[in-house]
C-alpha cells in the first residue's frame, strides 16, 4: 500500500534532530518554500510532530481544514506545487494537547503516509519531534517499503545541542539512514546597525564543524540568527521571500542547493544500478 | 517502598514546556543550585531520556551510579550541601549512544526512576521533563500523583 503511495514520489528527505528548539521546522518549511521555487518542481512537506506540530503556522495555514477525497486525504496547499500535511489541521483547536502514547502516535502516522493523497512528488520533506522516539522509529520502518535519499540534521552551535545530535548520527547509523548533512542553525549574529558579529550560543567545543569532522559527517552550512526568521515564522511567511537581502538567506540557499545536488546524485547513482 | 523512597521528599516541582530547546533544564539547574545556596536540600530527576542535558550542565557526565538495598543511589553533585541527581545519562555506556526505545520501555525505566531512586530527606525534588506532550510526561505525573506533588513550571520563549 505504502510502495504504490509513494512510487510517484522521487525524492523523500527527513529533517531531524535529537534537540529540541534548534529549527527543524523552520527549515523543513525554508526548504520546502525553496525547492517549490522552482515552478516544475511538485514539493511536499509532511509534519509528523504530533506534540508539537509547528508547520501550520509557519506556512501560513492555521485553522486550515483536510477534506477527504476518494483518493484520500488532500494535503493543504500554500502554492499549486507545495502540498502540506500535519496533525495541526486535524485538531479543533490549535491549543488542543495530543497528549498520546508512542502506539497511536505510530496509528496516526503510518495514516498519513498510508492515505495522504500526494500525487506526484518531487520532494517529499518530513519534519519529525525530537529526540529519538517512537515518531523516528516508525517514519523510517514505514518508509523503509520505499526510499529515503537520506535525513538533514540540525543543531546549534552548543554542546549541550551537540550532545543530543551526535546521538541522532548515531540513531542514523543504527538504522541505516543515510545522513545528507549537518546544518548549524543560530550560527553567530549579526547586528542589523553595526554589522558587527556576536557568537550567541558560542561554539564552547568547537561547534557542528568539529562534530562533523569527528563523526565524519558533512557540514552543509550555517545559518546566523536573524530575528527576522522567528518573525516570518510566527507570520506564516517565507523568509526567503521575505528578506532575500539577507545573510542567513543566502545560508538557506546554499544549504538548500547542496541538498538538491546530493538527491539528484543519488537518484543518478541508482539509475545507473538499476 | 514506593512510599519509602519519596517519602521523605517535601515538594516536588515539574519543569515542563511542550516546545523543545525553550531552557527547560537550564532553568530546572539554576533553580535546583538557587535553592541550594538558600539552604534548601534540593534533588533533580532528569525523565529526557532521548536528550539528558542535566548531568554536563552539572559537570558530574562522567558520573556512574551504583545501587544499595534501597534502590539506586544518585549522584551527588557539591560537597557540603550536595544536590542529589538521577538521569539516564548515569546509565548509558556510551554518552553519544541513542537511547531509541518505545514508550512502553521509556514507561517501565521513569516508573523505576520514581520509585527505585534512594533520594533520602529532600526538600524540593525538580523533575525536568523532555519536549512534548508523550509517554515520558504521562508516566511521570502518574507515576508521581500520590506523592506530594506542588506542581508544575512552564517554560517558554517569546515566539
Amino acid at each position: 500500500e505504502l510502495r504504490a503511495r509513494f512510487r510517484a514520489v522521487r525524492h523523500t528527505v527527513l529533517v531531524l534532530s535529537g534537540k529540541g528548539g534548534v529549527g527543524k521546522s523552520t527549515f523543513s518549511a525554508l526548504l520546502a518554500h525553496g525547492l517549490a521555487a522552482d515552478e516544475t518542481k511538485q514539493v511536499a512537506l509532511l509534519d509528523i510532530d504530533i506534540c508539537g506540530p509547528s508547520i501550520p503556522k509557519m506556512m501560513g495555514l492555521e485553522g486550515e481544514q483536510v477534506h477527504q477525497s476518494g483518493s484520500g486525504w488532500s494535503p493543504v496547499y500554500v502554492e499549486e506545487n507545495l502540498g502540506v500535511m500535519s496533525v495541526g489541521f486535524l485538531l479543533s483547536s490549535p491549543d488542543d494537547a495530543v497528549i498520546w502514547r508512542g502506539p497511536k502516535k505510530n496509528g496516526l502516522i503510518k495514516q498519513f503516509l498510508r492515505d495522504v493523497d500526494w500525487g506526484e512528488v518531487d520532494y517529499l520533506i518530513v519534519d519529525t519531534p525530537p529526540g529519538t522516539s517512537d515518531e523516528h522509529l516508525s517514519i523510517v520502518q514505514y518508509l523503509s517499503a520505499t526510499h529515503i535519499d537520506g535525513a538533514v540534521i540540525v543543531t546549534t552551535p552548543q554542546e549541550v545541542s551537540l550532545q543530543d545530535v551526535r546521538k541522532e548520527i548515531n540513531f542514523c547509523r543504527k538504522v541505516k539512514l543515510p545522513i545528507i548533512g549537518v546544518v548549524e542553525n543560530m550560527s553567530g549574529f549579526v547586528c542589523p546597525k553595526c554589522k558587527n558579529e556576536s557568537q550567541i550560543f558560542p561554539p564552547t567545543t568547537g561547534g557542528a564543524e568539529k562534530m562533523c569532522q569527528n563523526m565524519n559527517v558533512s557540514l552543509l552550512g550555517k545559518v546566523p540568527l536573524d530575528p527576522e526568521i522567528g518573525k516570518s515564522c510566527d507570520r506564516g511567511q517565507s523568509f526567503l521571500a521575505e528578506a532575500p537581502e539577507s545573510p542567513a538567506t543566502l545560508s538557506y540557499r546554499n544549504i538548500i542547493q547542496r541538498i538538491q545536488e546530493y538527491c539528484e546524485q543519488h537518484h543518478l547513482q541508482e539509475e545507473k544500478i538499476m | 517502598s514506593d512510599r519509602t523512597n519519596l517519602a521523605g521528599v517535601r515538594h516536588i516541582v515539574l519543569v515542563l514546556s511542550g516546545k523543545g530547546g525553550v531552557g527547560k533544564s537550564t532553568l530546572s539547574t539554576e533553580l535546583a543550585l538557587a535553592l541550594r545556596n538558600a539552604g534548601k536540600r534540593v534533588g533533580i530527576l532528569d525523565v529526557d531520556l532521548c536528550g539528558p542535558s542535566i548531568p554536563r550542565m552539572l559537570r558530574v557526565q562522567d558520573s556512574s551510579v551504583h545501587q544499595c538495598d534501597r534502590g539506586w543511589v544518585p549522584v551527588f553533585v557539591g560537597h557540603d550541601t550536595a544536590i542529589a541527581l538521577m538521569s539516564i545519562g548515569f546509565l548509558l555506556e556510551r554518552p553519544d549512544d541513542a537511547v531509541v526505545w518505545r514508550g512502553p520501555k521509556k514507561n517501565a525505566l521513569i516508573k523505576q526512576f520514581v520509585s527505585d531512586v534512594a533520594w533520602g530527606d529532600l526538600d524540593f525534588l525538580i523533575v525536568d521533563t523532555p519536549p512534548g506532550t508523550s509517554d515520558e510526561h504521562i508516566s511521570t505525573v502518574e507515576a508521581l500523583r500520590p506523592h506530594q506533588l506542588l506542581g508544575a513550571i512552564l517554560v517558554t520563549t517569546p515566539q
